[in-house]
């Protein structure tokens, strides 16, 4: 059975649709990528899946008692308010020392706990967000283009993390990004958006898609090439210099 | 009795209003809300003068149009205009028209200074009970929602996803800023009411390292303030709202200037 399913919604900010008739289902472990240009609805998309935002029309249907953890595009603390990782990380009431300790372990960063939030770096910050949607077990986990901001290896470090968060605890995840190259080596399916689902598939169908190339032109095939690329020959240094620092970049999927 | 003296009841009437100023102060300041607590205060005047035409309570008063202006700005923003020009038109007009009002008043001159800069030491046994009333509710409040209304400062995103709704929790710090307005009009008087908030929290802030100190360190800022003011006030026979606000205000200074000190010896964190 389906964790979510989105049943032809549209949701609008006053008289302007920016979803029309969107229907996805997520099943239990699986990626989603969500790809879409800027104002297509993406954000809006997964406002409605947090419930910050309302359908006009459709429904959302989650699985009953389904746990969801949402890390969002970025935090910005007031610097008025003081606040260590660890109280943050507890903010929601009757979550142990224990737990706190595990989810920054899984997240990649077990000692930032004393630390206060506003001192962090962003890549930190975005871990500290991914622990704290991570701290109730969810089995949906939404990233909003957490890697907003980071430096490529920063965003490539990001990715890698959730692959293995994913391997460990087995939960589905859905994201958006604008990193396509990256994020669509580390997806089961991707969908792309453009107010409606213009495409969806596997990263090879959705590439190869007319509708994915009139939005995002040939320019991502190259690098969807370079994806495919490192993958038959893993890490050889002509593909480096051929194709610049990118490939460093990559999330391999080797360690699967 | 111990109530029996003036200057007592002054005090505790001080330390009242810190304790509720103190969390809710913090919440102004870590949501930039300073001059939304400024206008909620300018209006309360008008509710003042309205509760003087219509024989009401001044408290009741005070609280019904502070409640208003605050309701209305939070519902009008987003709406067209900025947050500041909304809250410059209506807390400047509700003065103005609070003042104009009671000009008209017939009868007994009302000595509008005493709502202006507060006249803590005329402070009664009856609002004594009103401020200490007004203030168990607000600190309260806060004390009930303090994790929702944390976890909606933070994000709202994070707030959502949490089952949190922010709006909700902006709803109950309005109504807790326009009960502490009503509750200190006696005490700081409508002028300062925003010092009253906001000093405290900001000089608290550079001794906390969590949310939860820096509300307290501000109650206990605030409450010493209160009665160091009041003994200053004595001593040198200055107005007491005002020389409670200079008490604040050097604690702020000294703090600030402490956190200084400490970010030059050591690089920060």
């Amino acid at each position: 059975m389906n964790l979510v399913s989105v049943e032809n919604i549209s949701v609008g900010y006053g008289a302007q649709k920016v979803l029309r008739n969107v229907s996805l289902a997520i099943a239990p472990r699986e990626i989603v990528t969500i790809v879409g240009p800027n104002g297509s609805g993406k954000t809006t998309l997964l406002r409605a899946l947090i419930g910050a935002a309302r359908p006009s029309q459709g429904h959302i249907r989650k699985r009953t008692g389904l746990r969801v953890g949402y890390v969002p595009q970025k935090l910005h603390i007031d610097p008025t308010l003081p606040i260590t990782v660890e109280r943050f990380l507890r903010l929601p009431g009757g979550i142990a020392r224990s737990a706190c300790a595990q989810a920054l372990r899984r997240a990649g960063v077990p000692d930032l706990s004393g630390r206060q939030m506003s001192d962090l770096s962003g890549g930190q910050t975005q871990r500290v967000l991914l622990a704290r949607a991570l701290i109730n077990e969810p089995e949906l986990l939404l990233l909003d283009e957490a890697t907003q901001g980071l430096d490529q290896p920063g965003s490539a470090a990001f990715y890698r993390q959730i692959e293995d968060v994913r391997r460990t605890t087995g939960c589905a995840i859905l994201m958006i990004s604008h990193e396509l190259h990256v994020v669509m080596s580390a997806s089961d399916r991707v969908i792309c958006l453009n107010g409606h689902v213009c495409c969806e598939g596997t990263p090879d169908i959705v590439s190869a898609a007319p509708e994915y190339r009139a939005l995002f032109g040939t320019g991502t095939g190259g690098a969807l090439a370079l994806y495919r690329h490192d993958h038959d020959h893993a890490h050889d240094d002509t593909c480096d210099h051929a194709h610049g620092h990118d490939a460093h970049a990559h999330p391999t999927k080797a360690a699967e | 009795m111990m109530l029996d003296d003036f200057m007592t009841r002054a005090m505790l009437a001080g330390v009242g209003v810190a304790c509720a100023a103190a969390p809710l102060g913090s919440f102004v300041v870590w949501r930039r809300m300073a001059y939304f607590g400024d206008a909620t205060a300018h209006a309360a005047i008008l509710g003042v003068a309205l509760s003087l035409a219509l024989n009401l309570s001044i408290f009741a008063g005070a609280v019904a149009v502070a409640l208003i202006m605050a309701l209305t700005v939070t519902l009008l923003t987003g709406r067209g205009y900025a947050m500041d020009t909304l809250l410059g038109v209506l807390a400047h007009s509700a003065l103005a028209f609070g003042l104009v009002a009671v000009s008209f008043l017939s009868g007994v001159r009302i000595d509008l200074m005493a709502y202006l800069f507060g006249d803590i030491l005329a402070v009664s046994r009856g609002d004594l009970a009103v401020i200490w009333a007004g203030a168990a509710l607000v600190v309260g409040l806060i004390a009930w929602r303090w994790s929702a209304l944390l976890t909606a400062t933070l994000s709202e995103e994070l707030a959502y996803a949490d089952g949190i709704d922010p709006r909700r929790e902006q709803l109950v710090l309005t109504v807790a800023l326009a009960i502490t307005v009503a509750v200190a009009i006696k005490v700081v008087g409508v002028l300062l009411i925003a010092a009253m908030l906001i000093i405290p929290a900001a000089a608290a802030r550079p001794l906390s390292r969590t949310p939860e100190q820096m509300a307290l360190i501000a109650a206990l800022i605030g409450a010493a303030a209160a009665v160091v003011g009041l003994r200053a006030a004595y001593t040198f026979d200055t107005p007491a709202g005002p020389s409670i606000v200079c008490v604040a205000a050097v604690v702020f200074l000294a703090t600030s200037l402490l956190r200084t000190l400490q970010t030059r010896d050591r690089k920060p964190r």
